[in-house]
Parts: C-alpha cells; structure tokens; sequence
C-alpha cells in the first residue's frame, strides 16, 4: 500500500519517547519506520541489546505493542513460539483471529554470530514472522566489541587498530545472501536513509506467506564515532558508496532497489568515521583499497544476481 | 472410579500419551536419547490428527525452551521433554522459563552429563537445574510418571510456575510396566481449560515481558520467586489429593514405607526406591527397624516436612545418584544429602545421624546388596551415634 507521509506522521507510535537511545542512534529511527508502516496489530520480540535495554527499563516501557524480551540469540524462536501459539488458538478456535504480525528484532550480534542457528531453524520451518536486524556492525549494548558483522579495518574494543594490527583483520559476513540462501518468501536490505524504500520492506516482510528477513543498516555515533546528528546522513553514504546497497529478494527474484547515478568511493564513507581514522595512517591505508576491492566485488556480483550488469 | 484401562508402557511412551491426552496447544521439542521416544511417539500423535497441538520441531533445546517461553508468554498449553545434555544446553533458558513465571511442563528422562559421553542413568542433569525455579517432581515408575505430568499441568498452571517431571532413564523411560492410563476425558475434566491472566497476544493490552531490570528492582523480583515457590507445597498436595480421589492413587510429597517406627531411613529418588523398598521389606520381616523415604518433590524442598518425618530416626543413608563436585572439602556428595542436612540442622535436629552414598553414575546398576550394605552401616551409626564415612560410594571400583 502506498505510504503517505502525512498519514504516517499522524499515525500513532508505537515506540514511544522517553526510551533511552543515546542520542542520534539509529535503532530507533528505523524501528519506529518499519512499525509505522505496519498497520496489522503487531506482536514483537526483542534481542538483548541496546534496544532491548532502552526501551524496557523496568517499571517502565516504551512499547505500545505487546513486546518480549528473553535472552541474547533467541528472539527468533520467542517470536516463532509466540506466532505457533498464535497459529493453534486460531485454528482450535479457541481465539479469533485478528492477523497479527509478529516481528523479531536482533542486533548484528544476535543475528550474524550467537542467534544465527535460532533464526535459520525458524526460517527452514517457515514460521510466519518477519525478523529485523538492526546491523550498527558491532556488539554496541557491551561496549563496541566485534562481530561478524564489523567490516574490515574497523576498530572496535576486540579488533582495536594497535601499532601493529589496523583494526579488524576480517572482512563481514554475507548474511543477507546467507538468509536468502534459505529461499524464504521475503529477504531485503535496507536504510533509514531511505525510509519509503525500507517501510515499503516492513509492508511485504509481514505481507509475505512465511518467514521474512530485513537487514537494516543502523548508524551507531558511539561505535562509529561520528556526530549524534549524522547518523542518516551515514547511512545515505553506505547505500551511495554501494557498501550497503539496497536490494531484495521476493520469492526468489532478486531485485536491486537502488543504483546511484555515480558510486562514490568507499573513502567519503570511512573518512567520516572515527573507527577507520587509523586507516588514514600511511602504513594502513592500503585497508582502504581492500575495503574498496571488496566493496567493488559484492557490489558486481549483486548487479549480476539482479540482472543489472 | 473414573473409566480406565490398564496398558503395557515403558515410561517415555508412558509420558507421551500422558501429553496426548493434554493436548498442549504447543510443544516444542528436540530429540535426546533417552527421551527421544517422547518426541517421536508425540509426532506420530500429531500426524495422525489425534492432538489440536502445534508441533514446533525445533533444531536444538535451547531453542526448544526459547520457543516454549514464547508459545507460553502467549497464553496457552506449552509442553517439551529433554535429557541430559538438552537439559544442559537449555539451561539459560530454563532460568527464564521460571522467572517470566510461565506455566511450562517439561519431562526431563534422566541421563548423565558429558563428558565422557554416557546416555544412561543419573540425576546429574536435573539435578543442575535445581537452582532454576522450577519445582521438580521425580517419579519411581512408569504409573507415576504419567501421573505426575498430569498433574504438573494443574500444579503449573495454579502456581505460574514450570515443573519438570522427572524419570529414570532406561530404567524406566525404557522399562514396560503396567500402567493405569486414564480415560481422555477424565484428564481433560481434571486439567480443565487453561485461562491465562496475561497473554503476548493480547494487542488490546499490550504488555512488556521480560524487562531490563536494575538493582532498584531485581532483588525484589527474586524475592517474589522463592515466595512464590515457598507456596508450591500445599498446591502440590491438593493437587496430589484431588488426583487420588480421582484415581485411588493418592500423591503426596514424599512416600514414607515403614517409617513409623523406624530408627533407621533410607532416603532415595525416583527407580532405586523399588529396589530399596524391596530390601527395607526384607529387613522389615527380620525385624530390623528400617524404613525407606522416597521424596517425591526436590524443589521446592520440602524442608519442613522431611525433617519432620525423620525427626525420630537416628540414623539416615541419603542415595544420590549424582555427585555436588566440589562440595564438603571435594568428598562429593550428592544434592539431596546437602539439602536433607541442610534441612534437619536447621529443625534443630542434633540427633539424627546421616551418611551418604552415591550410586548409579552413567547407569551403573544399583543391587540389592548395595542397599544391604547401607542399611549394615546405618545399624552400627544408630547404635554409636557415629558416622565414620559421611560420603561413599555404591557399586564402585577403587
Ligand atoms: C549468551 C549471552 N552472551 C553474551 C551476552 C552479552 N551481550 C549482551 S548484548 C551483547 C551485544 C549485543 O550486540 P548486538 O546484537 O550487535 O546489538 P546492539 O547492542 O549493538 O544493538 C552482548 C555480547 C548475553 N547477554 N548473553
């Protein structure tokens, strides 16, 4: 369905103020997107995270909707337990059914490393649900620490740039093609940077006749070390410099949602970061023209799965 | 007395037609040996149309219990089973089970941790979770293990508490018995239906489970969980007594044979009772004075209770069939020696004597003559006072 900018402002929140989101993060802002552009009754289960510690600080919540939050790796099978006790009442009739949506969200920790058996075992049953990362390409909630998610040269507390090692030594994890390799209905990655594109993500994830995956790319002004107010501003870089492009996969079509006009090259993303300013560094600078290559590499190989090379 | 029919069952399969009468509205659950013909003989039950139930056949117990907690935060029937190293694996989850306060029923057929790797009997597994919050039942036989499940959903359900239902691995998960198994629809009128307070599918009333919880309130909420527990027993007991006048099968929270005179107890869990019924019967038609004491709930433990029923007796051989590393100087000991100590030292008994014994590791078979052997010792530390050997072992190669 269309999304209008004037009904969705009006709409009412979901994710509410007086959460406690350092200022300028961007999980809140994409959460708050995908959940405006639902408008099914919605249940949600939550990751141990920064989100899952922001919005939930006893005796208080900013959650409007029915919300879960059970340990680190497994807020996929909370939400797919929820939505098979959701699927048995229906069916004995013991409740009527008011198509509600469930949705899963995990930061990069919780779906590239710890949670990834949980979410791939609920995608290979085909539960009904939909499941967010939020991908700030670090474990934030602990202090910066890597994850499979960190891109190469990134320092972070377990990948710090020493004199000898620049940063993280590898490079991320697919994991959106890893979730599309498990052909469910509905994979895509998105921006908040490009609300309509992602809300319009949040529509056909919860639309789809099974499970569904949305890799949201979400600035971090901590981890990245970048201004509060330069978050979507960051993550418009990462789509513009085709590290974090815009794409889906809709029942097995691929589709690139996104081709700049000009790619602009890696460094107007890193140079902004202060997690890659030891890359700028004489000896290290060569990271840069990895991350480039790689960068360039993922970039062909997804025009050529979505027809466009 | 309710419609009935006696079968032959071994305990698992015991157990699983226990769940098919249930009809949880969910289960989800992940093969482990001994407890595999639980899922297995439950997946044909769905198959062939017999259960409502959603069977959610997850791809490991960690995720089993995840998708419990979830299916049971929204507000219906959640059952699974596991063993050993399942149990083992799910144990951060089983922590939450507890502490979200949803009413799951799990039978758990008791198996020995790794390593070295062993699929036989011990009560390591359980055993490590008895700190969990969860109230544990540990049945004899193949009859009470399915009673207990059934009775479990009640209890659960009441308390907002989960209950594992505990038996023997092979012994009894594999070994056939006679089984009174109930009519369906007499354990569906004594389950009835399941009316949750709170539900995650409740979008009119939005809730928030399992907050980010500080030291302004943590403690509190710990606090309200060993309350909680603290007020199982006698909702066991009803239970238990509803059931028996139900059924002419009476459950308490322990079984006490021959105690009424006794001066001398042995104090065991879940199958080794029969074997030490048998030899306390023996003893008891020579005239010894020796009785068996068969705890039924662990936890919570009924402290009270237990040194109550022990009060009189002067000397206690605990069996435990799994070992507190580490504890009393590293002699190894079991858990309900530590706890049944703990509990009369605290009723103020000074009198009653207790040793312990540990047996049956990985399946190792307790004999008559172990039980023997016990009740020898006992007789000499009733009569010094004296126990020379708080920690040993049955059936052992040194
Ligand atoms: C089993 C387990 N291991 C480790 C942790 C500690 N922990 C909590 S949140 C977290 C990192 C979360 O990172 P991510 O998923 O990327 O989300 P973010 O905080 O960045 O939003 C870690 C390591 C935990 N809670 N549970």
């Amino acid at each position: 369905m269309a999304i209008k900018l004037k009904e969705i402002a009006n709409k009412e929140e979901r994710l509410v103020a007086g959460h406690r989101f350092c200022a300028g993060c961007a999980e809140p802002i994409l959460t708050r997107q995908i959940l405006n552009a639902i408008d099914d009754p919605v249940v949600l289960s939550c990751a141990t995270s920064c989100m899952e510690i922001a919005t939930s600080i006893y005796p208080y919540s900013s959650w409007r909707v029915p919300w879960i939050h059970s340990a680190f790796e497994n807020a996929s099978s909370t939400i797919a337990g929820a939505e098979a006790m959701y699927r048995s009442l229906v069916r004995q009739g013991k409740i009527e059914d008011r198509g509600l949506k469930f949705i899963a969200f995990g930061g990069d920790g919780a779906t590239y490393d710890i949670g990834l058996q949980w979410i791939s075992g609920c995608f290979e049953r085909g539960h009904k649900m939909m499941y967010v990362c939020f991908d700030n390409e670090a474990y934030m909630n602990t202090g910066i620490q890597r994850s499979s998610a960190t891109p190469l040269g990134a320092h972070t507390t377990t990948s710090p740039a020493g004199t000898v090692i620049p940063g993280k030594q590898q490079w991320r994890k697919p994991l959106t093609e890893i979730f599309a390799a498990h052909h469910i209905p509905y994979v895509a990655q998105a921006s908040p940077s490009r609300w309509r594109d992602l809300m319009n993500k949040a529509q056909k994830g919860v639309a789809a006749d099974g499970p569904a995956f949305l890799n949201v790319i979400a600035p971090c002004p901590r981890g990245w070390r970048h201004e509060p107010e330069e978050a979507i501003e960051l993550a418009k870089l990462a789509v513009e410099t085709c590290y974090w492009p815009l794409y889906e996969v809709e029942n097995g079509q691929w589709k690139l949602n996104f081709k700049p006009r000009e790619k602009k090259p890696i460094i107007v993303w890193l140079e902004r970061q202060g997690r890659f300013r030891h890359l700028f560094q004489p000896q290290f600078r060569h990271v840069i023209d990895e991350i480039q290559a790689k960068v360039d590499e993922e970039w062909e190989r997804l025009l050529e799965r979505c027809g466009e090379a | 007395m309710p419609k009935s029919k006696i079968r032959a069952l071994d305990g698992a399969h015991a157990v699983a037609e226990a769940m098919r009468q249930i009809n949880p509205d969910v289960v989800a659950a992940y093969p482990i040996t001994p407890q595999t013909a639980i899922v297995q003989t439950f997946s044909n039950f769905v198959a062939d149309g017999l259960v409502d139930t959603e069977f959610v056949a997850v791809e490991s117990e960690h995720a089993a219990m995840s998708t419990c907690i979830g299916a049971s935060a929204a507000g219906g029937r959640v059952m699974t089973a596991t063993a050993s190293a399942g149990l083992a694996l799910m144990w951060e989850v089983v922590y939450v089970a507890a502490s979200l306060h949803l009413p799951i029923v799990m039978p758990v057929v008791n198996r020995a941790l790794s390593a070295p790797l062993n699929i036989h009997c011990d009560h390591s597994d359980s055993m490590g979770t008895r700190d969990a919050g969860w109230i544990q039942l540990y049945s004899e036989n193949p009859q009470e293990a399915y009673d207990n499940v059934i009775q479990a959903v009640r209890i659960a359900e009441r308390l907002l508490l989960p209950v594992m239902v505990m038996q023997d691995g092979f012994i009894t998960g594999h070994g056939v018995e006679r089984v009174d198994v109930l009519d369906d629809g007499t354990v569906k009128g004594f389950i009835g239906e399941y009316k949750p307070e709170h539900s995650l599918l409740d979008v009119d009333n939005p809730a928030t489970y399992g907050t980010w919880d500080m030291y302004d309130f943590y403690f509190e909420h710990k606090r309200q969980q060993t309350d909680a527990l603290s007020k199982a027993l006698p909702a066991i007991v009803e239970v238990g007594e509803e059931y028996g006048e139900l059924t002419g099968r009476k459950y308490g929270i322990f079984e006490a044979y021959g105690m009424d005179d006794a001066e001398m107890a042995i104090v065991v869990l879940s199958s080794s009772a029969g074997t030490a019924r048998m030899v306390v019967r023996g003893l008891r038609e020579k005239g010894v004075k020796i009785g068996l004491f068969k705890p039924r709930v662990f936890r919570p433990f009924p402290a009270k209770e237990f040194a109550e029923a022990l009060a009189d007796v002067k000397a206690v051989g605990v069996l435990d069939r799994s070992i507190v590393f580490g504890a009393m100087d590293g002699l190894g000991p079991g858990p309900l020696y530590l706890e049944l100590c703990a509990a009369l030292f605290a009723a103020g008994n000074t009198t009653t004597r207790v040793a312990d014994y540990v047996f049956g590791l990985g399946g190792r078979d307790i004999i008559p003559a172990y039980v023997e052997q016990v009740a020898q010792d006992l007789a000499e530390i009733a009569e010094t006072g004296e126990v020379k050997t708080p920690v040993s072992y049955l059936g052992l190669r040194e």
